[in-house]
């Protein structure tokens, strides 16, 4: 997104219930973000067209109208092919494209290598079902494409998220009511920690760590300079770990021993570090292997703060419970190290730590506690205390001059890291469970009625090809690593596809599996993706 | 500016922006109309009658909910017939639901319409064949008592319990777990007149049916007829203290939509998770993670375990 100058979904809930065309484009926010499907399926019911883009037939895809059942990793191909049709049949928003846009000749000659035939070849995807989805994209008054982790957990992530952008502007589909790029977030807080500088590159609101006036403005603040170069994404920090050019590590609420790809990569990195400092409401299996372990409470109801949801509001936390023991909120830890490192700031509390952000980046400015109390939150950008904050982004598009226009970005289909081979012939991919959380630390504590537990799913036909029944325990290998698991037939599964949520490392790890290829861009690694095969265990053998 | 129409209610006369109900009109003057199946955030169904106002012209008496307002319309939402008629709504409903966790609002309407349950005679004691029973086969009731829906409470999961002696059938449940929200459709009216009743299908219990168990009905019920199985293993133990209680709004932690969350919290302890039904993200309703997730930040070991924590751990497997 930051083709287009902020790093955010551009629309609003409120936006999809009023939208003609709605592209669910590798998500399954049905089980992931069941609020936000609700506010999908008002669009629905408004009479919106639902496409869902998607390997499996999910709990999303049975609410659409067209179910596109794609192959793993080939969406780029699907992109582009339907920018062909777009183009070819004239229906280019050809005057947006021309004011607001640049670079349209190029991608033009890019997409013009994705015919229908081989894009069908590539994703599976029938020629007319590609040709229907990319019309009624392009001739809708209003329509959105939505995404998740489907998109990003991919080696080529940033390539994925590009060419669905170069959709939108190819037809005018960004920067009105209604039409939109939404890329709906995993965490309550990943908006919000990439808004406030939490990225290699960026300082709070998306200012770059390599502009001097911007940096300049902390280091007046601050009194002292920054570093001036970028730092490491989390991929890179791993292979300086195994190059032992990192020697210690502080890991602040995450549990990368058990959500990274490879995972026993990643231990053999984590267990080769000088020092390691884990801060976490957990002793996580990352908290068991520190050298120190520093007691947080949960941000979400033990302390005071803020996070930024998906359509980019801003709202407060808040404490509702004491925290156990010695738990103390992430800030006020922060602020006793930096003190018992002689660099004490006393113990600030969130609001004043709020206000210092609000006055170093321009689009909180105007998000004093008291609005975001009185408003029930506020979206950015939204530069001062009148400003009622920001339904959509990128209006500035439709301005009758465009100062910044967006710069098209073709980009080229590149299959899956991990090939399919006659060893390895079965594609993995993985996703949540409507009860089920990240590694299930947080959701794995309640009484859930629906809870299934750790399965391999297959289709109906692999089951019967591998004469697999359900419940029986098999064993499933990749090129890196072997696990156990019970069977689970799924007959939204296609041929050849398989699929494992990812909620119980305990009982299964199924990143044993995963492979640690990753954007070179984004640095996210690539889940979605695993080539294996599924072996008997021995006749009789149930769980 | 978006069209008015005039209307007189109570020799009132009002302008209100097109397509306004009537009960929006009152409403937004301090003109307190009664309601129990209307809720904001859900289509109105039209089943209760409380809300009912004379409109002169109409043959009928019409639900304030539902009835748009036209030019012209003259309203009267306390003659004699609207009084009697909500009078005897909720006699008819206090006679056979136990009202008893019924809001304070509801009460006060009640005393407004001089509402007396009991003068059918004492209820009926409770019955365990509601679920089963079929049209036509039924035997005269004897008239010594009032029926009642009273029976037995449905425990059959961990997370919230349905106790129906409590239900008016005021449907909110079923539309939240229907279009108006949910969309999963797992429960809907079975049974005519007296039988009426709320039901999964084929009256499975919950672990069996399709719920999936995001509390949505337990959100929007009135009369404490759904109720969190927190709340109710408190109740029991004679622990639930809502004036110990306060709430806090916060963020849910499950995933990056933004939905806000109400905790209900006593002696620092989650004991019931609600939403506030006027945000723009969730209009009240949550999923199952953000609404029974929490058991984490209180579930500690054995190193502080609390009267409360104890009580909570009998409701589980």
């Amino acid at each position: 997104m930051a083709v287009l100058g902020a790093g955010g979904g551009t629309s609003s809930y409120e936006e999809i219930e009023n939208t003609d065309v709605i592209l669910l484009w590798g998500s399954n926010a049905r089980n992931a973000h069941p609020i936000f499907f609700h506010h999908l399926l008002k669009g629905v019911h408004n009479g919106a067209r639902l496409y869902a883009v998607d390997p499996r037939r999910s709990e999303s895809a049975q609410w659409a109208d067209v179910w596109l059942g794609i192959d793993v990793g080939s969406d780029i191909a699907l992109a582009n092919a339907m920018a062909k049709v777009i183009i070819e049949r004239g229906l280019a928003n050809t005057e947006f494209v021309e004011r607001a846009t640049t670079g349209f000749e190029a991608y033009a000659r890019k997409v013009a290598e994705y015919d229908l035939a081989r894009a069908t070849e590539i994703t599976g995807i029938p020629s007319n079902v590609i040709e229907e989805m990319a019309v009624a994209y392009a001739t809708a008054d209003r329509a959105q494409i939505c995404w998740t982790l489907g998109i990003t957990e991919h080696h080529n992530a940033t390539d994925n998220v590009l060419a669905l952008i170069s959709l939108a502007l190819l037809t005018g589909h960004v920067g009105r009511y209604g039409s939109g790029l939404v890329p709906v977030r995993g965490q309550n807080n990943v908006q919000g920690g990439g808004d406030m500088g939490a990225l290699p590159n960026k300082l709070p609101g998306f200012q770059d760590i390599e502009n001097d006036e911007q940096r300049g403005k902390f280091e007046a603040l601050y009194g002292r300079p920054l570093p001036a170069k970028r730092g490491w994404h989390l991929t890179q920090m791993f292979e300086a770990m195994q190059a032992g050019k990192l020697r210690g590590l502080y890991v602040i609420g995450e549990n990368p021993a058990q959500s990274e790809a490879d995972s026993g990569h990643t231990r053999q990195a984590l267990e080769g570090l000088d020092f390691l400092v884990v801060q976490d409401i957990f002793l996580t299996r990352t908290a068991e292997m520190a050298d120190v372990v520093l007691p947080a409470a949960a941000d979400w109801c033990e302390a005071e703060g803020t996070v930024t949801s998906s359509e980019r509001r801003v709202q407060r936390v808040r404490k509702a419970l004491e925290p156990p023991g010695e738990a103390k909120p992430d800030t006020e830890i922060i602020s006793l190290l930096a003190g018992a490192l002689g660099r004490g700031w006393g113990n600030p509390s969130a609001e004043e730590i709020w206000d210092e952000l609000r006055s170093l980046s321009p689009p909180h400015q105007g998000m004093s506690y008291q609005r975001l109390e009185d408003l029930g939150g506020l979206q950015w950008p939204c530069p001062d205390d009148s400003h009622p904050g920001s339904q959509f982004l990128h209006a500035r598009l439709w301005d009758e001059v465009v100062i910044d226009p967006a710069p098209f970005m073709p980009v080229d289909w590149a299959a899956p890291v991990d090939r399919l081979s006659d060893d390895y012939p079965l594609r993995m991919t993985t996703g949540r469970h409507l009860d089920g959380y990240n590694t299930g630390v947080q959701s794995g504590g309640f009484d859930s009625p629906i809870r299934i537990g750790c399965t391999i799913d297959v289709s109906p036909e692999d089951g019967e090809r591998l004469g697999l029944e359900p419940d029986e325990v098999v064993r499933i290998g990749s090129r890196r690593g072997e696990i156990e698991a019970p069977v689970r037939i799924d007959p939204g599964l296609r041929p050849g596809l398989t699929f494992m949520a990812l909620h119980y490392p305990d009982d299964v790890d199924i990143n044993e599996l995963t492979i640690e290829a990753w954007d070179p861009q984004s640095g996210t690694a690539e889940f979605k993706a695993t080539a294996i095969r599924i072996d008997k265990i021995a006749v009789g053998v149930q769980r | 500016m978006s069209e008015t129409v005039s209307i007189v209610i109570d020799g009132v006369s009002m302008a209100v922006p097109a397509g306004s109900t009537i009960l929006e009109a009152c409403r937004s003057t301090d003109n307190d109309q009664p309601t129990l199946c209307y809720l904001e955030t859900l289509t109105p169904v039209n089943v209760c009658r409380v809300c009912v106002v004379e409109v002169e012209g109409s043959r009928t008496l019409v639900p304030s909910c539902s009835r748009v307002a036209e030019d012209g319309m003259i309203v009267h939402t306390d003659s004699e017939r609207v009084r009697h008629s909500r009078k005897v709504v909720f006699e008819f409903l206090a006679s056979s639901v136990d009202m008893s966790l019924t809001d304070d609002a509801t009460k006060g309407w009640m005393d407004r319409y001089g509402c007396d349950p009991t003068r059918f005679g004492p209820q009926a004691g409770p019955v365990a064949d509601r679920d089963h029973r079929h049209a036509g086969h039924h035997h005269a009731p004897t008239g010594d008592t009032a029926e009642t829906v009273s029976q037995p409470v449905k425990v059959d999961n961990e997370l919230y319990v349905r106790d129906y002696s409590r239900c008016v059938l005021c449907y909110r449940c079923v539309e939240a777990c229907g279009i108006d929200a949910q969309n999963t459709f797992a429960i809907a009216v079975a049974g005519r007149g007296f039988d009426a009743r709320i039901s999964t299908e084929f009256d499975t219990g919950l672990t069996d049916s399709a719920c999936v168990f995001c509390g949505n009905c337990v959100g929007v019920c009135p009369t404490g007829a759904l109720m969190f199985r927190s709340e109710y293993e408190l109740r029991n133990a004679g622990m639930w203290d809502s004036d110990r209680q306060s709430v806090t709004r916060t963020v849910c932690s499950y995933c990056g939509v933004g939905c806000n969350l109400e905790l209900h919290t006593q002696d620092n302890r989650i004991v019931k998770v609600t939403s506030p039904a006027d945000h723009s993200v969730t209009s009240g309703h949550l999923c199952i993670k953000g609404r029974f997730g929490y058991s984490y930040v209180q579930e500690l070991g054995d190193l502080a375990v609390t009267p409360i924590d104890e009580v909570l751990a009998r409701a589980r497997r």
